[in-house]
């Protein structure tokens, strides 16, 4: 047993979901108790989809338990099959049906209904939400793939010629981050590098479409936390080359166009020396000059956190002070990266751990999921998401990938506009003396006249009663600190917001360290020297 | 599609219910999409402000619990999971060891903790983990500074609202025994405080009281109950707890519930006429907030009369919702999907409710959506699953979730209860693409 506070993946069935409702002509029929159905809502409201995912639940409750639940779960079978007449049958269990034991793909095969039937076992009690999802995908590939499979050891026929090289591209799911935009993205520029697309799975696929699998040459994992086994098994088998470069940020997307033109054959300099993305200039410009060095945090999954170390370290030229995931699968991976930022690996799907780790390192950004996104907030740190879970804001109207060229764009825009917010409230913090920017102030955008102020700003309060933090963690504050001296509390009021708590709470360790009663303007600037070594 | 109209099969027997009261209902079985009763601890951890709730189960709750909110507030919650996971399972931990380490753990870290669930959940019950030994096992190890009970909220034996009752259910036992000549009033079910601080001030015109709230904001008020406790239900879904506060001496006032401005009046006479209030001093306790109340839903009823509703089942408010909707706000109710029934508890209700109303116990959602897009509705009160889906289709929903997360109850609130019904109807009419 273990407490969850919150949780960075769902069960792995919701992983199946995934799939099914990725694509265009397969039903999941899962044996589940009344209540299970939450997982619809998933689709519904945070992906905003327009139809119900193609999910029929048993929904048994504790009266079928004694009688026929094998019966009911047939019957969900046999009542889908009808209503929705898709080409393939998905079946399995949730978590409680798992203990029951009625065996659904046993049951669903015994019922000659007239499509394919994939059973899933996905073990509740020890696996999550991605795992599901790169099992249920592989089983699927393999079901539908599989037929077409020559014979354990044909090479692969060479291009005829006058044909482009052909790819699959795997992984993009629904209730992916960004998925739906990233394929869009890809597309094109695979386009651009001369290499033609043949099927897109799960994410808008058929089952027909997993049949011609086996007709391209490679396949390019977008999404290895999903696409990792089934284009492992189709690599063997097919034997087709696996494209494993992410292409996030500049680099990764260059790094991607090499990779592919290196596989295929082509020549790809023309289109690797054009500058295709406004990243580079937009960084190398003096205006971006005050992002060198920003501490940035970044959790998330494993491949969304790993192109985020590179881009934020090569790409922004932020310092990474800490690098994540929730994917234990993926555990080397992250650990192989935080070796290169020289930071330790956090390796956790404890969000408590998270939360820890990002009060102790008090960063200047953090690059993290919707979880991380509420950390910060608390905490008072600009931030932006780089990863599922995903919450409905992932789902924006406008094109917004994270791959490719524009997607490198979109990265710069959406990672530094959160400091630009916390340098105008510091400026605003600067000038808050003036008439102008006094707290009664409505702001100047809104156009209404300036009310003026009737008394003088009032001086911050006095020292030990206002010991607690700008950025508060959770813990009071232990007895016996030192006190702030009206001056020195002036003095720190005067440092951004988003650096303050810190500056506050190593003061406060220095001066403890050294036995000081009071802080002083003078503790405040030994301590920043002290620091700044 | 091969099946026969499923709305004319239902037709001659809705057609011959002439007053619900008589009890035509239909039922049906099928898919449910509703939520498990665990759902409750989204309002019950925020309203009892010392209590933990520790649910017993699987990733899958856990991931119901931060879904099924809509927004996740990632603080740190009084409410988890403990996860039992394949040791568990395989017997390789003793799943009572591992519950007293993490309960342990856990209070440790949260002192403040006065009161702790624990909250069975559909695995939990399908291994036969006794939640109720282990709960007593805890408490004496714990208390007094920390209570420790246990209730299910289980999908196989709870339907959303249902956990609320089962936790109020598990809370009766705990009250202190009252004296038989100690005549009070108890209201039962949660509330929003601000309704209840409206309703206090109500009762003390009227000279009623005192009167005492189950659940209290805190473990240590839990009211006490005895042979002179009159109850009034404030929920049309608490079955269990009312007989447990039964076999305490309790007795249930019988009323409609206090939803819209005829629903309060009731709901607060049923109270005024057992305390023998005068009818004028009930009448001027009333009269300012029932004006109130009329001006209120004046507004909305001229946008929502003659518009046609259409409710799946949820929270088991859809037949006082219903009753609503047509006696004050001019509508028609097509269907009133409901996942139970309780005909005692809701009869004051059903004979208010148009004739010929069409009830329908428990779901199939399939049959049910069929029915849905052939009549058409003007509104259709559903479930977040639902919802988009049907407006995807051009059928205007108002998600039920937000009818039990929304302070609805008392007169001031009759207003706030119709614009939620008004507004998705405004937006449509707003929205030129």
């Amino acid at each position: 047993m273990h407490l969850a506070v919150w949780t960075y993946e769902g069960p792995p069935h919701v992983g199946a979901m995934r799939i099914a409702a990725s694509m265009r002509d397969v039903h999941y029929v899962l044996h589940a108790p009344q209540g299970d159905t939450y997982a619809d809502l998933l689709f519904t409201m945070i992906a905003r989809q327009k139809a119900r995912p193609p999910v029929t639940y048993t929904t048994f409750q504790a009266r079928d338990l004694g009688g026929d639940t094998a019966g009911l779960f047939k019957a969900a079978c046999a009542d889908a099959y009808d209503r929705f007449r898709p080409a393939a049958l998905l079946v399995g269990s949730s978590c409680t049906a798992e203990l029951i034991q009625d065996d659904p793909g046993g049951l669903a095969e015994g019922m000659d209904l007239p499509i394919p039937v994939v059973p899933l076992e996905l073990p509740a009690y020890q696996r999550k939400e991605n795992w599901g999802a790169a099992e249920t995908f592989y089983r699927l590939v393999r079901a539908f793939a599989g037929p077409s499979a020559p014979p354990p050891g044909t090479a692969r026929a060479p291009r005829a010629a006058g044909h482009r090289p052909r790819c699959n591209i795997l992984g993009p799911t629904a209730l992916g981050f960004r998925h739906r935009d990233d394929v869009t993205e890809i597309v094109s520029l695979l386009g651009r590098i001369g290499v033609d697309v043949n099927v897109v799975a799960p994410l808008g696929a058929s089952v027909a479409d997993l049949a011609r699998l086996g007709e391209a040459e490679m396949n390019v994992v977008l999404y290895p936390e999903v696409a990792g086994v089934a284009a492992a098994w189709l690599g063997r088998t097919f034997g087709q080359r696996t494209i494993r470069a992410i292409p996030i940020g500049v680099l990764g997307t260059r790094g991607f166009i090499a990779e592919i033109a290196e596989a295929a054959g082509l020549d790809a300099d023309v289109l690797l020396a054009a500058e295709e993305s406004r990243l580079p200039w937009y960084s190398r410009s003096v205006d971006s000059t005050y992002l060198t060095g920003k501490r940035v945090f970044i959790f998330g999954d494993a491949t969304h956190a790993i192109a985020a170390a590179r881009v934020a370290a090569k790409e922004l030229g932020f310092a990474v002070v800490g690098l994540g995931t929730y994917a234990r699968e993926f555990g080397r991976e992250v650990r192989e990266a935080a070796a290169e930022y020289g930071v330790e690996p956090l390796i956790t799907d404890d969000y408590l751990e998270v939360e820890a780790k990002v009060a102790e390192l008090q960063p200047e950004l953090v690059l993290g999921t919707q979880m991380e996104r509420h950390i910060a907030k608390r905490l008072g740190i600009p931030c932006a998401v780089i990863s599922a879970p995903v919450h409905v804001q992932d789902f924006p109207a406008r094109y917004s990938p994270q791959m490719g060229f524009e997607g490198a764009n979109v990265l710069f825009d959406t990672w530094v506009h959160p400091l630009m917010m916390g340098l105008e409230e510091h400026l605003l913090g600067m000038f808050r003396d003036d008439f102008e920017f006094h707290d009664g102030a409505a702001p100047s955008h809104l156009g209404h006249a300036p009310t003026p102020r009737t008394e003088p700003a009032p001086e911050p309060a006095l020292a030990v009663s206002t010991a607690a933090p700008a950025v508060a963690p959770a813990a009071p504050e232990p007895p016996g600190q030192p006190g702030w001296t009206p001056e020195a509390e002036k003095e720190l009021g005067r440092i951004p917001f988003f650096v303050r708590g810190k500056a506050r709470r190593n003061t406060e360790r220095f001066a403890s360290e050294r036995g000081l009663v009071r802080i002083t303007v003078e503790t405040l600037y030994d301590a920043k020297a002290h620091f700044s070594r | 599609m091969n099946h026969p109209s499923p709305l004319s099969r239902l037709a001659p027997r809705a057609g011959a219910l002439s007053g619900c009261a008589e009890g035509e209902v239909i039922h049906e079985r099928g898919q449910r999409e509703v939520f498990c009763g665990l759902t409750g601890i989204i309002w019950l951890h925020r309203k009892i402000q010392d209590a933990f709730f520790l649910i017993v189960g699987s990733r899958t709750c856990a991931h119901l619990m931060q879904s099924a909110a809509g927004v996740m507030i990632f603080a740190e919650p009084r409410f988890a999971t403990a996860i039992i996971d394949e040791r568990d399972l395989a017997g390789l931990a003793d799943a009572n060891e591992e519950l007293d380490r993490l309960v342990t753990k856990l209070i440790a870290r949260r002192p403040d903790i006065r009161l702790l669930f624990l909250v069975g959940s559909c695995p939990s019950e399908v291994i036969k983990l006794d939640l109720s030994r282990a709960a007593q096992r805890l408490d004496s190890v714990l208390s007094p500074g920390v209570r420790v009970l246990n209730y299910s909220g289980s999908g196989i034996e709870t339907t959303f609202t249902q956990g609320e009752d089962a936790c109020l259910a598990a809370l009766v036992p705990e009250m202190a025994e009252a004296k038989a000549e100690d005549r009070s009033l108890l209201i039962v079910g949660a509330l929003a405080e601000t309704v209840e601080d409206q309703f206090r001030r109500l009762f003390a015109e009227m000279g009623v009281g005192p009167v005492t709230f189950l659940p209290p904001r805190r473990a240590a008020e839990l009211p006490a109950v005895g042979p002179g406790t009159r109850m009034l239900l404030a929920q049309p879904f608490l079955a269990d707890t009312a007989r447990s506060l039964e076999t305490r001496g309790a007795k249930r006032l019988a009323a409609p519930f206090p939803l819209g401005m005829e629903g309060t009046t009731g709901w607060l006479a049923a109270a005024a006429e057992e305390w023998g209030v005068p009818r004028q001093r009930f009448d001027d306790a009333v009269a300012a907030p029932r004006r109130r109340a009329a001006i209120a839903l004046a507004a909305h009823r001229e946008r929502l009369e003659g518009s046609r509703i259409f409710f799946f089942p949820d929270s088991q408010l859809e037949i006082p919702l219903a009753r609503f909707c047509a006696a004050e706000l001019g509508m028609t109710p097509l269907e009133i999907g409901t996942p139970y029934l309780h005909r005692e508890h809701l009869a004051e209700e059903l004979a208010l409710l148009p004739a010929g109303s069409r009830i329908v116990e428990g779901q199939h959602v399939e049959r049910q959506l069929d029915r849905c897009r052939e009549a058409r509705p003007d509104i259709a009160v559903c479930g977040l699953g639902l919802a988009n889906p049907l407006e995807a289709e051009g059928i205007t929903t108002k998600w039920s979730i937000e009818l039990v997360f929304t302070p609805i109850q008392g007169f001031d609130q009759a207003g706030d209860l119709a614009g939620l019904f008004a507004r998705p109807l405004s937006r449509r009419d707003r929205l030129e693409v």
